[in-house]
């Protein structure tokens, strides 16, 4: 399986080929509690790496999520409409949000791996 | 001081348990120079009597529409409460409760809430209302704020056939957010075509049921062309007991319906405070502003309800909500409610029906008054009429002879020549033949 | 024998405990012929709607009048309100709501006047609304008033406007607006919908404004600071003055949030701050009723810069009486528009009024002290039990932490609802976020000592039970309301927001 990358944001992104797919940390979906709603970019829409995607929302919290690189969204994850808990039950597998075509790969060089990663969210707590 | 339950003693106490001097001392975070040290100049403490008094003299000071004849409507409109509405309202665990952050031990709010937001829905033909917003005006300026976000367009067409307070609020709430509102002249004679009006980067359209003149007319056929067009029909009422014998705007395609539901359980009370109304199709739910009430159930199974979807409100999403509205109008939402509760179904069509009945006589009896004319083909239970001179003058020499008979249109156009001679006149369930005897009198005599 | 332990067990047959009986909805009762309002029988008449009746029924529920009488009723027993009990939620200022404000809000020539009767007969009316306008410029030391705005968070809208609409009138255009990261959430939503970007300031240590930061970032861009003060901390912001002085050398305008004037009412006058537009909640230090939510009324005290930008209608007084300005061609000044209907929320100038009356200058002096005195006296006596995160004094509300909790598995929000189950309604939780486990408790000035000290003694008990490691008993609370703990995940994940009839509901399915 290809490799995941980090933001401090909380947001992974897995990349194959020049298409990554992008969602939330395990730590982001626990922070959040459960989580009722997921507003998705448009397919199509051209995202600015750091700019809006979208949101995601517990009961008592909203909170923005991120596009990690630069690129166009191909494709959303249309089951998070009506299966918003799978953001709490599999943040960094079925609960993906988009894909996005990158536009620049090297984006990516900077990102925290999984070991890099695991050692943000210790340093937070 | 009847209101303050603590004692000399009990502050003295308070003040050695904190260890401090005074009340003074714990004042201290405060600049000295901004601190009083006496009392304000305004009068001293009054006893209930006292009080009491003093509000029956402002009372004393104002023409009551209670014991006058009164065909005043334009938004406002005068309906018999039933002594049931104001009894309930003041139960003290009602009255004196505030937004239902607790939800175990406010049932009874969010209940009566989830039952107004199921009203407000079918009254409407919408599928979903929201537990209310200030006012008619403020909803309908909220709607257009809506629409905007939603079509993420700017133009906004309002009809000619808006309440003119209604049109003004929303300018004012688009003026400094770059909407590009688009009023159409006031539609006195019915030849309006909003329709026209319409382009590609038109967000909604706004028109009003009936109209503020008065005018009952189908709105079908805009309601396809703002959805040809990528728009959305924003229908307003601000006279809620029409749709009791109404087709409701939903039927026609409207998206968004923003009403003041005064009308039902609340006095007018010089405009305020009232109920704004508002419902919308089930797409635009998050995009709704104000609260809402859900329903769920409790750890034990049984149903219950809650404030719901609040990620879109000012508490969570701050500078990103869909408004900054937090208090709504609970207290006239639960007179609403009541009201059209202990109307039921049939409660409602009959009341509908007797204002209708009542409009059709005064417009034939306005109709008789020599240089009258009735410039309405339609209309619910308000019309316009066009006198041979100045409404307003008309009006205060009614006043003078006891008669509250309508509303110059010029109060709200001062600056429209053409509607200089129109007045507005509505008729309600409280407008006996006696008050039409009195109107036709004095209009008579007045315009003679 | 039956003992209660069995009752709580098995329950009833119909689910009603004694005097709390279960009430199902208003359409799952009646039946459509009923009617609890006798109307006459309308004349015949050929109908003038153009052909545009309604075809198919409504589908509201028919009742008789005893029936809706015991349906809000009961609903009514499932609420807690202020004639309930303690009610300290801060930052809402829950005070007793004289009924004599009731009584005179529903006189004849008051409760029943139309917005638009001609102003000759609405002289006592006009005469009321300046009255009332009066006494807040008084008490706020402030030279104008406009009473339109519908509610608190309508007020800031309408201050904001007014900012702005005077800014552009000097050409100055401006962009942000600075507001305290301690702030209620309407400040910045209001700074968004007025087209400004936000600035978030943070609090230094103290719970204050932190001064230099704001100095820092006050320059030529910015519209207007907004300070809450006292702030959501219950503390005065001591450098408000310094505030004022820093914003006002930027060329901006200082806006106060009024929603805390309980504290300083009879004895502060924010006019002597430095302020150039606060807000007043009436509903609040003014105690007109909560009602479950609204009607609230706002209206916003304006320096004299501010003032010709205020929305219309206004009151002015002529040869002829008092009259109202309704639009802005007819105004001496620049006013920025219209911002509802009609007039205001007169019935609430007449509660308010009804209560400054009341108490007067005097009395309205032992209202902030009372407050203030009240919550810091629950300052003082649960300073052990749980910790203060900013010292002594604080004003009319008191902020404590979540600290003393932590290991214990217990949360605020459990200690929220065993307070349910003692009688109590819970204090503020959670807010606001510059500390963590927020209880933020506003006590008021209407209660009495011995209540105050009975909510003192039961935050104790709980903390102590906390401490012993009672986790399940708080995780289960409440036991004894109408509901226990809602499902707030079900409700959002799949709104129900109406009634729909059965049959509907099994098609959706």
């Amino acid at each position: 399986m290809a490799k995941m990358h980090f933001t401090n944001e909380h947001e992974w992104i897995r990349v194959d080929g020049d298409i990554g797919t992008v969602g939330i940390t395990d730590y982001a979906q626990e922070q959040l509690g459960d989580v009722v709603f997921v507003e998705l970019p448009e397919v199509g829409a051209q995202l600015e790496q750091g700019g809006e995607a979208g949101v995601v929302e517990s009961v008592k919290a909203a909170s923005e999520v991120y596009a990690p690189v630069t690129g166009e969204v191909v494709e959303v994850n249309e089951d998070l409409a009506d299966a918003p808990d799978k953001v709490n039950g599999a943040a960094q597998t079925d609960g993906w949000f988009f894909k996005i075509k990158l536009s620049d790969p090297t984006q990516l060089d900077p990102m925290m791996d999984a070991a890099a990663y695991a050692k943000y969210v210790e340093s937070l707590q | 001081m009847r209101y303050l339950p603590l004692t000399h003693e009990d502050r003295q106490q308070m003040l050695s348990v904190i260890g401090a001097e005074s009340v003074e001392d714990l004042f201290r975070d405060v600049p000295a120079d901004a601190l009083l040290s006496d009392p304000v100049a305004l009068p001293g403490t009054q006893g209930e009597m006292a009080v009491e008094q003093a509000f029956r003299a402002f009372a004393a000071g104002n023409v009551s529409p209670s014991s006058a004849p009164s065909f005043l409507g334009g938004g406002a409109y005068r309906h018999h409460i039933p002594a049931t509405v104001d009894h309930l309202i003041q139960r003290g665990e009602f009255l004196t409760a505030y937004t239902p952050y607790q939800p175990e031990v406010a049932q009874g709010t969010l209940q009566y809430l989830f039952e107004f937001q199921t009203q407000v829905a079918l009254l409407t033909g919408m599928d979903v209302a929201n537990a209310s917003m200030y006012d008619g005006a403020t909803s309908c300026a909220e709607a257009v704020m809506m629409a905007t976000r939603t079509r993420k367009r700017r133009r906004v067409v309002i009809s000619g056939g808006l309440h003119p307070h209604y049109r003004e609020t929303s300018v004012t709430y688009g003026k400094y957010t770059d909407l590009d509102i688009h009023a159409l002249p006031a539609d006195w004679q019915d030849s309006e075509d909003a329709g026209a009006a319409i382009d590609g980067e038109t967000a909604c359209v706004v028109v009003q049921y009936p109209d503020f003149f008065g005018r009952v007319r189908d709105y079908t056929a805009l309601a396809d062309a703002c959805h040809a067009a990528g728009a959305l029909l924003v229908v307003v009422v601000t006279e809620v007991v029409s749709l009791g014998l109404l087709k409701p705007p939903g039927e026609m395609g409207a998206d968004i319906v923003a009403g003041e539901g005064q009308s039902l359980g609340n006095a007018a009370s010089f405009g305020g405070p009232t109920v704004g109304l508002m419902a919308v199709r089930g797409s635009f739910l998050r995009q709704m502003p104000g609260r809402l009430a859900g329903q769920t159930v409790d750890v034990d199974g049984r149903r219950g309800f809650v404030l719901t979807l609040s990620t879109r409100e000012q508490h969570i999403r701050r500078e990103k909500a869909t408004s900054n509205i937090c208090t709504n109008s609970g207290l006239c939402a639960l007179a609403f409610t009541i009201h059209l509760t202990l109307l039921g179904e049939q409660g409602l069509v009959r009341l509908a029906e007797l204002n209708h009945a009542n409009a059709v006589e005064l417009a034939d009896r306005l109709a008789a008054v020599p240089g009258v004319d009735v410039l309405n083909d339609t209309f619910f239970n308000e019309l316009t009429v066009r006198l041979p001179k100045p409404a307003a003058g008309v009006v205060d020499a009614m006043a003078e002879r006891g008669v509250l008979g309508g509303i110059p249109v010029s109060r709200l156009y001062p600056d429209n020549p053409d509607l200089r001679n129109l007045l507005l006149v509505a008729a309600t369930e409280l407008n006996s033949s006696d008050d039409m005897d009195a109107l036709v009198a004095t209009l008579t005599e007045a315009l003679s | 024998m039956m003992d209660r332990a069995m009752m709580d067990r098995e329950g009833t047959f119909t689910g009603n405990r004694g005097l709390e009986k279960e009430e199902p909805l208003i359409f799952e009762q009646g039946s459509p012929g009923k009617t609890a309002v006798d109307l006459p029988e309308p004349p015949a008449s050929k109908n003038r709607l153009g052909g545009l009746e309604r075809r198919a029924p409504i589908g509201l529920p028919g009742l008789s009048e005893p029936e809706v009488v015991r349906h809000y009723l009961r609903l009514s027993q499932k609420n807690y309100g202020i004639d309930t009990g303690f009610y300290p939620l801060g930052s809402c200022t829950m005070k007793h709501n004289p009924r004599i404000n009731e009584k005179v809000a529903r006189l004849p020539g008051l409760g029943d006047l139309h917005p638009l009767q001609p102003v000759s007969t609405v002289q006592g009316a006009l005469e009321l609304i300046d009255t009332c306008a009066h006494w807040l410029k008084v008490l706020t030391g402030m030279p104008a008033v406009t009473m339109n705005p519908a509610a608190g968070a309508h007020g800031e809208l309408v201050g904001l406007m007014t900012i702005r609409a005077a800014l552009e009138d000097r050409g100055d255009a401006r962009k942000r607006v600075l507001v305290p990261e301690s702030a209620h959430g309407t400040n910045p939503a209001t700074a968004a919908m007025c087209g400004y970007a936000v600035q978030s300031i943070p609090a230094d240590d103290r719970g204050r404004v932190d001064l230099a930061i704001l100095r820092e970032r006050l320059d030529s861009d910015v519209a207007a600071v907004m300070v809450t003060n006292p702030n959501t901390c219950g503390l005065f912001e001591n450098d408000v003055q310094e505030i004022a002085k820093a914003t006002h050398e930027a060329g901006a305008f200082f806006y106060c949030d009024g929603a805390n004037f309980n504290a300083l009412v009879g004895r502060v006058r924010p006019g002597d701050l430095g302020i150039d537009c606060m807000h007043l909640n009436l509903h609040k230090t003014f105690s007109t009723p909560h009602g479950g939510g609204g009607p609230g009324s706002g209206p916003v005290v304006l320096s004299e810069a501010l003032a010709p930008y205020a929305p219309v209608p206004y009151v002015v007084h002529g040869p002829d009486g008092a009259t109202l300005v309704e639009k802005p061609d007819d105004s001496d000044g620049k006013p920025f528009g219209r911002i509802k209907g009609f007039h205001g929320q007169f019935g609430m100038f007449v509660r308010a009024l009804s209560y400054m009356m009341s108490l007067g200058s005097d009395g309205l002096r032992d209202v902030s002290g009372d407050a203030v005195l009240s919550a810091n006296y629950i300052l003082a006596r649960l300073q052990d039990t749980f910790r203060v995160p900013f010292p002594a004094p604080c004003m009319h509300e008191v902020l404590f932490s979540d600290r003393t909790l932590k290991g214990t598995g217990v949360t605020t929000l459990d200690m929220a609802k065993a307070l349910l189950d003692e009688g109590f309604h819970p204090m503020t939780v959670y807010f606001p976020l510059v500390v963590n486990g927020a209880m933020l408790v506003e006590p008021t000035e209407t209660e009495s000592k011995e209540s105050i000290d009975s909510f003192v003694d039961t935050m104790k008990h709980l903390a102590e039970r906390a401490a012993a490691g009672d986790v399940k008993f708080f995780h289960d609370s409440p036991y004894l309301t109408p509901r226990r703990r809602l499902d707030e995940t079900t409700a959002a994940r799949n709104p129900i927001l109406r009634w729909h009839p059965p049959s509907l509901d099994h098609a959706a399915e």
